[in-house]
């Protein structure tokens, strides 16, 4: 394992090394809606080390975020079960006590939202609520904690932050209101982040900035990553292992290495395809044919099956996640007979350069 | 694209002249010039792209551009007349042809509403056609954005931030406007729905003659389907100019950091680290800086960026920058 790029040594070396921080087995959630129970998610499995820092990707509505809330236990209202384990440093967060639970959300686990509009109140001004997070969670005073959230606003790159500090949310633009949300999740130093799109309302020099500012603090502090994301390059740079979802189940879990140049999942090459600088402009975009398959109507096996151009027989069968060796998993039978495209141009040439200078 | 409508093309369908919005600040001591004189026309049936800084006034404009908020000074011209000058109820049918789609889809879903009401809600106040048939539009609008049948039923919060996008989407398009400003509309989707809703805007450009302003931060996004770019930075544009150009051959400095921040895709083996890094502390629109507004991060500045304000010169055909040393032949490090 020891050649490879450092990224991927240091993911390799993650997993096998020290006890996973977050270990989530069999989770699915489910909902109650007028056309009855729903099975949002089921069978999400996986691991995170202390420090690493893992890409959550796929398909919009396939249940990456109900998954942050559910580490939270932050379900809404119509939620009407779970299965499975959430282990956090040895608690399983699925059914330990609201008041244990209380104690770890937003202190030793943090979250930034989707929609930070709606996760920010209206009625306080930014700084009270940055530093109301910081009181409930440590005996200190309000001066102390107001020089904190103001430095901690300068971190994330906000202008003259004491003009800011008192400003309401409706005053800040959008890429503002992120930003107040990840100092606010940052303030009380985490030991896992969960960040749901942290970086979408942000141009790219300022998102390059919370990127790095994300890196380090992983690499200072341990703090885990799990970040959610449609944006590949953003896992790109700052992840080192990115984890695949489809209609409510991971898909496929590896380095994001290998997963950019070699997916082994048919959905996850789509994906990858799909990116615009891979076709001409003013072209039509490439997209993945066909659509998610109705819950009502989810197939039995593969569930990716009806777009697949590779279905074969055996993918009506139950689909494992399976292991695909080097750490990898993947939930296909096909994965070793495939060689899939990914992210390079055309799939196969030395494309690095005409990708990098688009 | 027959000749006649080549012709139409050209001429603008929104005309902005030194657009002007403030804004008090919370302790009311001071303003925010949230936009600071913005001239540009948007051409009929074309895709006007605005990239830039976050809170240099990119939604600020699109929110003035379909006038949800009245400028503080300077004149936004729609097929040439001015909307304000007209009667309430013109304004009101006027305003329906001239549709803003916004960042957080939850501003626009109202919380009580099934899915299909909130689509059908604009057909209904614009009494567009019998019951049944307003319900067979707002219901192939869903389906054109990828939502199955069963999501007419349903409530906002029950749905992903990815499909309240799309539904904000479907509600926009039903109305059939002539223009319709999308801010950051396509951020919350995957890449393979994210190409299909941007080839269904492709179409309806095709078909309708619809005319796009797109905001947004995703760089190949606009890369990919505008003709024309703008660059913002603090309240004012720095760079406008054939996508292509602005892309390939950028002209102003914050334009080249811009470009050269965007992540890749790549694995870490092939990804160099070609990044220019903006130093110094993002100034406020409060009180800008004196001279060129980018002065103080610009790895270029020269004294005269100080004293001066650069002006808005038309450098290349069709291709604007506000920069001193903009025709400097080794500017651009790319
Ligand atoms: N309260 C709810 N009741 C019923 N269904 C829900 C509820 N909340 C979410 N869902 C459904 O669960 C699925 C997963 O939602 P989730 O928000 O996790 O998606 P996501 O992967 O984060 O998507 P996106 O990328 O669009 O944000 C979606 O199909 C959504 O419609
Ligand atoms: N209602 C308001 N009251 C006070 N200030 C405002 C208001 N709306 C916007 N501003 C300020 O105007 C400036 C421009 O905001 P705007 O939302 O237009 O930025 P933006 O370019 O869309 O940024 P982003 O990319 O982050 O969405 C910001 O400094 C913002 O704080
Ligand atoms: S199991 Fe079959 S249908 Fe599913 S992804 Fe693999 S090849 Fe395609
Ligand atoms: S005018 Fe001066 S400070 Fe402004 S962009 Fe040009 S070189 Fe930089
Ligand atoms: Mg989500
Ligand atoms: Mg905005």
């Amino acid at each position: 394992m020891g050649a490879g790029p450092p990224a991927q040594r240091r993911a390799e070396g993650a997993r096998d090394g020290a006890r996973p921080l977050l270990s989530v087995r069999g989770l699915g959630i489910r909902f109650k809606t007028t056309q009855g129970i729903w099975q949002a998610t089921r069978r999400i499995e996986f691991d995170i080390a202390p420090g690493e820092r893992v890409g959550i990707v796929g398909e919009s509505g396939c249940g990456k975020t109900i998954t942050g809330l559910s580490i939270l236990r932050l379900l809404p209202g119509n939620f009407a079960g779970l299965d499975g384990k959430i282990l956090f440093d040895g608690v399983d967060l699925a059914s330990c006590s609201a008041r244990q639970m209380r104690a770890i959300r937003g202190k030793r686990i943090a979250m930034i939202f989707q929609e930070p509009m709606s996760a920010l109140d209206p009625v306080f001004t930014v700084g009270h609520q940055i530093a109301e997070t910081l009181r409930v969670h440590s005996n200190i005073g309000q001066g102390e904690a107001r020089a904190k959230t103001l430095e901690m606003l300068r971190r994330v790159g906000i202008a003259s932050p004491e003009r800011r500090i008192d400003d309401y949310p409706h005053q800040l633009s959008g890429g503002m209101r992120q930003r107040v949300m990840i100092a606010a999740s940052l303030i009380c130093g985490p030991q896992l982040l969960i960040a749901d799109e942290p970086t979408t309302a942000l141009d790219v020099t300022v998102q390059a900035q919370i990127l790095e500012l994300l890196r380090d603090i992983s690499e200072t502090s341990k703090t885990a990553l799990m970040l959610i994301t449609h944006d590949l390059g953003v896992v790109a740079e700052t992840c080192t292992r990115m984890i695949t979802m489809y209609a409510g189940e991971v898909i496929e879990d590896a380095s994001v290495d290998e997963a950019l140049v070699r997916p082994l999942h048919p959905y996850t090459s789509g994906l990858l395809r799909s990116l615009p600088h891979l076709s001409p402009r003013h072209g039509r975009l490439p997209s993945i044919p066909g659509r998610v398959p109705s819950i009502a109507e989810m197939p039995a096996g593969c569930r990716f099956r009806a777009r697949c151009a590779h279905a074969a027989m055996g993918c009506e069968g139950e689909q494992k996640l399976q292991d695909a060796g080097g750490g990898r998993r993947v939930r296909c039978h096909r994965f070793a007979e495939l060689n899939l495209p990914g992210a390079l141009h055309p799939p196969g040439a030395p494309a690095a350069a005409k990708v990098a200078t688009q | 694209m027959t000749a006649a409508s080549a012709e139409q093309r050209r001429e603008p369908i929104v005309s902005v002249r030194d657009l002007q919005v403030r804004f008090q600040t919370s302790d009311r001591r001071a303003t925010v010039k949230a936009v600071d004189g913005v001239n540009f026309d948007v051409r009929r049936g074309e895709t006007f792209g605005i990239i830039g800084e976050s809170g240099s006034g990119k939604t600020t404009i699109g929110r003035a551009l379909v006038f949800l908020l009245n400028p503080s000074a300077g004149a936004i011209l729609h097929d040439g007349i001015d909307p304000t000058a007209l009667s309430r109820r013109e304004f009101q049918n006027h305003r329906r042809d001239y549709q803003i789609i916004f960042q957080d889809p939850n501003a626009a879903l109202n919380p009580r509403m099934t899915i299909l009401a909130s689509v059908l809600e604009p057909l209904e106040l614009a009494r567009i056609g019998d019951r049944a048939a307003r319900e067979r539009q707002a219901r192939e609008a869903l389906e054109r954005v990828g939502l199955p049948q069963e999501f007419g039923e349903r409530y906002p919060h029950q749905l992903s931030g990815g499909q309240k996008q799309r539904v904000v989407i479907a509600r926009a398009l039903t109305l059939k406007p002539k223009l319709i400003v999308c801010d950051e509309v396509v951020a919350a989707l995957d890449m393979s729905i994210r190409g299909d809703v941007l080839n269904l805007f492709a179409d309806l450009q095709r078909d309708l003659g619809l005319t796009y302003v797109f905001i947004t931060h995703d760089l190949a996004v606009v890369a990919h389907i505008s003709e024309r770019v703008a660059v913002m930075y603090l309240g004012q544009f720095v760079e406008l100019g054939p996508t292509e150009e602005v892309a390939e051959r950028p002209l102003h400095p914050y334009t080249i950091a811009l470009l050269s921040a965007e992540p890749r895709p790549l694995p870490s083996t092939m990804r160099q680290e070609s990044r220019i890094v903006l130093q110094g502390e993002v100034p406020s629109p409060i009180d800008p800086p004196s001279g060129c507004r980018f002065r103080t991060r610009c790895p270029h500045a020269q004294p005269l960026c100080t004293e001066r304000v650069p002006e808005w010169r038309e450098l290349k055909p069709d291709h604007w920058v506000a920069c001193h040393f903009a025709d400097r032949p080794n500017f651009s490090p790319r």
